[in-house]
């Protein structure tokens, strides 16, 4: 069976194209949470949003919209006692990963023990993918693209520098706010494709790769999307011929991309030919 | 659309005090003005509120006592529109290095929120221009951590007046940079304010740059010490040994406040 083969089926069209969405938003939002040394925040809202799928779950509500309501309002929640009271960001991750994994734990409790739609959730399930759920991650990932490519100018610059950016005038809270609501939204939106467990790869894996040689911002983050969409679809090809878990294949190609690119960025650095000065080589020829 | 007059005082500041932490007073009564051209050098030891100054200029700072004008308004009722008319430095130590984006991108930053809308072209040709001003044309596509300290001063002056400012606010801007960059960078700031007519508040410690830059200095240590013409101050060997003295005392200051608020926090054994 050839790859264009596999194309064929349904599933596969479902799990590409849901997964280069989801691959676009996670690195286009990535990429502003890695600058701001905010890499563990998508892990966080994860676990919150692992919570969220617990509640829907427990109450027989569609759980990716309790995930959805429970991670936008704890992400607010936390922005705003991280403003009000200046709780260091790393303390903020740290509470919001473990309260999000605490509700889900005490409603798995409460139900009896794991369900097979919580279990897909913690390790994604792209292949299982409807095609009103690949209709949903498309428009919400295009609307999270749109309202990036609005406003990134504006978020380039707070990530730069938050204070200089309001001296300038622009209102800092307000986009913070708007930038965590799209970060929760994405890692809601994805998790059905990574899961749970493996979301906060995909944010930061292409993103570490794309800095180590952007030159620029804007082909950063259009390096950074390369990366991510080429990892989603070698991630499920592999997965497929391989016949391994997708989410697993997926973050491991990602992994692969990045040490690759560490390697060959090593070797051309080692053998880069030394520039010899003109002085110099005038002094060793009077030698 | 704010009406701002070319016959207002740049910045009109009156009986300004500051408490950091509610507690700590760091500006006491401070009352100055500075005029349309002026290239004003506040001088004045760590801690001594130069910082605090600036954050009430630019409204950063609210809760001061006292009011601060820009061009004839209040800051704090006109923030957005008087801004745009400012640019703004902040030290050096305060920007992130490792950030991809490049030089021409950091230079645009600067017509956000100052303007309200502006073409591409337009932007284009503003970015050019202050690159040419600060003579950082050939590194546009240079990564800001790729520049030297110097150089990335440059850039963050031409960040600041890419939207054509009158007002240039700079906080100690040549802190860890070498002597020939410091002159070469003083030379900038001499060309900007006398071919490009931007006024200048420059801080900095460095009492011999702004013995030759400046045409006024306001000498603050939490009080205003000295106002009125440079030659005045440098001129006059007690205003200087006032100045040296009063450091002195102000590093003892902070090293009590420091000294009482570690005591405060660490559990009593």
């Amino acid at each position: 069976m050839t790859i264009l083969e596999i194309l064929e089926f349904g599933f596969m069209q479902r799990a590409l194209i849901s997964g280069i969405a989801v691959a676009a938003i996670c690195s286009a939002i990535g990429l502003f949470l890695v600058l701001r040394k905010h890499s563990l925040f998508g892990d966080a809202m994860s676990h919150v949003a692992f919570g969220g799928l617990s509640i829907g779950l427990f109450l027989n509500l569609y759980p990716i919209w309790t995930a959805y309501a429970f991670t936008i309002i704890a992400a607010l929640g936390i922005t705003k006692m991280t403003d009000s009271i200046k709780i260091p960001p790393d303390s903020s991750v740290a509470i919001l990963l473990s309260s999000g994994l605490a509700v889900g734990i005490v409603l798995i409790s409460l139900s009896g023990g794991f369900s097979l739609d919580l279990f897909s959730f913690l390790f994604g399930s792209i292949l299982l993918i409807s095609t009103q759920d690949t209709i949903t991650i498309v428009f919400l990932s295009i609307a999270i693209l749109a309202i990036i490519a609005i406003m990134y100018r504006r978020l380039m610059y707070i990530t730069f520098d938050e204070k200089q950016a309001s001296v300038s005038g622009i209102n800092v809270k307000l986009a913070n706010y708007i930038f965590i609501v799209l970060a929760a939204i994405t890692v809601v939106t994805s998790i059905r494709l990574v899961g749970v467990l493996l979301i906060s790869a995909l944010i930061v894996l292409p993103n570490i790769t794309a800095i180590l040689f952007g030159r620029g911002f804007k082909k950063t983050a259009i390096i950074s999307i390369g990366i991510a969409i080429a990892s989603v679809v070698s991630g499920i090809v592999i997965s497929y011929f391989a016949n391994i878990a997708p989410a697993g294949a997926i973050v491991l190609t990602g992994v692969a991309i990045f040490l690759c690119t560490i390697v060959t960025r090593n070797i051309r650095k080692s053998i880069r030919p030394i520039k010899i000065t003109e002085p110099y080589l005038h002094n060793r020829s009077q030698e | 659309m704010l009406n701002i007059t070319s016959a207002s005082p740049i910045v009109e500041i009156d009986h300004l005090s500051y408490w950091y932490d509610s507690s700590f007073l760091t500006l006491d009564n401070i009352s100055f003005r500075m005029e349309q051209g002026d290239l004003l050098g506040i001088i004045g030891p760590n801690g001594a509120g130069k910082t605090t100054l600036f954050s009430c200029i630019l409204g950063i700072l609210t809760d001061y006592r006292g009011t601060v004008k820009l061009f004839g308004k209040e800051i704090l009722k006109n923030r957005k529109a008087l801004l745009s008319e400012v640019g703004y430095v902040p030290q050096h130590a305060s920007i992130e290095q490792s950030f991809p984006a490049n030089i021409e991108e950091i230079i645009s930053f600067g017509l956000l929120g100052s303007i309200e809308k502006y073409s591409r072209s337009y932007a284009k040709d503003q970015v050019l221009k202050a690159m040419q001003i600060v003579g950082l044309t050939d590194k546009k596509n240079k990564r800001f951590n790729e520049l030297s300290g110097g150089q990335q001063q440059r850039v963050l002056i031409a960040k600041a007046m890419v939207h054509n400012p009158r007002l240039l606010i700079l906080d100690e801007p040549t802190s860890g940079i070498d002597q020939e960059t410091q002159d070469r960078f003083y030379e900038l700031i001499r060309k900007l304010n006398a071919e490009e007519k931007i006024s200048i508040i420059l801080s900095s410690h460095d009492l011999d740059a702004v013995s030759k830059l400046a045409n006024k200095v306001a000498c603050i240590n939490r009080k205003m010490h000295f106002h009125g013409d440079a030659k005045d101050f440098f001129g006059d060997e007690n205003m200087l040994k006032t100045y040296y003295e009063s450091a002195m005392q102000t590093h003892l200051r902070l090293h009590q406040f420091n000294t009482k608020s570690n005591s405060q926090q660490l559990p009593s054994t």
